[in-house]
């Protein structure tokens, strides 16, 4: 299995190099206009908060998958995992949010040997939309994941699973060998005890990123495809397709200069430049957390160690209303959340 | 860089026909536009076809433009270069048909 950009002291394992190169070259020489640019032409500079909705909360980066197109550069030798006084804080705020939706993101969030109880505590909450962010490979990758579904049910989690395509070649080129394959069991495992069938109130839904150089197409399309294709040839069922813009960071960055892509993909992103979505873009209604607490704009600020523009940076500090009084940070892969119908963590938003 | 008839980057500038002629540029944009939407046949399937006839007529743009949409629509290579076959079918089957002209120019003339 690959290593990780991290672990394999890879430059773009740094954060402040992938903002040079995001913030130089064809955005610094005029040949493309820079996001602040482009929103502010629609006047939508600087860019606020709306209402909270959403509270992402990343419970580490590791995972048992490496991804080609990983924003997070997750894998097996990530070692960053929330601990249980972290989670105790953000239990506190779970109480007090008055976002509707809890999602829970990684990584395998899985993986955290706290996550059950967090799950468990969480739950109880009574927080509207309850997500997990489950890659699915890992409900199969090692018995003691093997009961997640029952567990996922008898917590009424709303499970987010990525899939990228409904053929192996395409799934498994990105995600790695073999990932195809668990996937379609752990979706019939999830099937079995009631997820994703129709009517049933415990939600399956799929994510969908491009396996390479290209935006998406359209999500509704795209969920037909999926839905037809699943269900003939596995008998699979879901309820929603996300269909999600890869955001040039980390592993997907280091991916198109290698592949020599970076300039025509950001010139396709900002050519698909919608004002309207910009308007709905996941981090006006989203407060990020990350592992150890800190907290940011979404999750790709996260990964960029874009720290919110606020006095409260931290979840000991947490304050929802002085954190609604921020501007959000933007640099250029924000340009993957506001092409054609916009991106988010729960697909399209225009 | 050696220069070429063909430059990729005009592609992005293809809107600007309609500078020239506002009338006929917005009207063919227009068509075009309402050519590839869902109808009796889906984007998907206008797509391939759209791949297929870039083949045969060797437009270097669109076929840029037809494999990016195709990559996008969630297409797989298999069914793309399917398409592409049934593009050279039609255009093999087309200089072949053409062969009984040649064999009944030969047998009205031969001895």
């Amino acid at each position: 299995m690959k290593k990780s950009l991290k672990a394999r002291n890879n430059n773009i394992a740094n954060t402040q190099r992938q903002i040079e190169i995001l913030s130089n070259g064809i955005f610094k020489n005029g040949e493309l206009p820079t996001f602040a640019e482009k929103i502010s032409e629609t006047k939508q500079f600087p860019l606020r908060p709306k209402k909270l909705e959403v509270l992402q909360i990343n419970l580490g980066y590791m995972c048992n998958q490496v991804c080609e197109h990983c924003h997070v550069d997750a894998g097996p030798d990530r070692k960053e995992i929330m601990t249980k006084e972290t989670m105790m804080q953000c239990l506190e705020v779970i109480k007090k949010t008055a976002a509707h939706t809890l999602d829970l993101t990684g990584g395998a969030p899985e993986m955290n040997p706290d996550f059950r109880w967090f799950v468990q505590e969480a739950s109880k909450v009574g927080i509207k939309d309850f997500i997990v962010r489950s890659n699915l490979t890992i409900i199969k990758a090692n018995k003691k994941y093997h009961d997640l579904p029952e567990f996922f049910k008898k917590h009424k989690v709303h499970v987010v699973s990525s899939m990228p395509h409904y053929t192996k070649g395409k799934t498994d080129k990105q995600r790695g060998d073999g990932v195809f394959d668990k996937s379609i069991a752990a979706l019939k495992l999830l099937n079995e005890v009631g997820y994703g069938m129709p009517n049933s109130d415990l939600k399956l839904d799929l994510v969908y990123n491009p396996s390479g150089a290209f935006l998406p197409g359209n999500q509704k399309a795209l969920e037909n495809d999926f839905k037809k294709a699943l269900k003939e040839d596995f008998e699979i069922e879901f309820h929603n397709l996300f269909a999600i813009t890869n955001l040039p960071i980390s592993r997907f960055l280091d991916y198109l200069i290698a592949s020599d892509n970076y300039e025509d993909y950001m010139t396709a992103l900002v050519d698909a430049y919608n004002p309207v979505a910009v308007q709905n873009v996941m981090c006006t209604n989203t407060i990020s957390l990350s592992w150890d607490g800190f907290l940011y704009d979404c999750d790709f600020n996260q990964m960029l160690n874009l720290k919110v523009a606020s006095k409260i940076q931290h979840i000991s500090d947490y304050n929802e209303n002085e954190l609604q009084n921020r501007n959000i940070i933007i640099n250029q892969h924000c340009y993957g959340c506001s092409a054609g119908a916009g991106s988010s963590c729960q697909g399209v938003v225009a | 860089m050696s220069k070429t008839y063909y430059d990729e980057a005009d592609l992005r500038k293809f809107g600007k026909i309609t500078e020239w002629s506002e009338e006929l540029g917005t009207k063919f944009f227009d068509y075009y536009g309402k050519v590839f939407e869902e109808g009796a046949l889906s984007a998907r399937e206008k797509s391939l076809i759209a791949l297929a006839v870039a083949h045969t007529e060797q437009c270097p743009y669109c076929i840029d433009a037809y494999t990016k949409d195709g990559l996008q629509k969630g297409i797989t290579k298999e069914e793309m270069m399917e398409a592409i076959h049934v593009g050279a079918a039609i255009k093999s089957g087309a200089t072949l048909v053409h062969g009984v002209q040649m064999m009944n120019v030969v047998n009205k003339l031969e001895m």
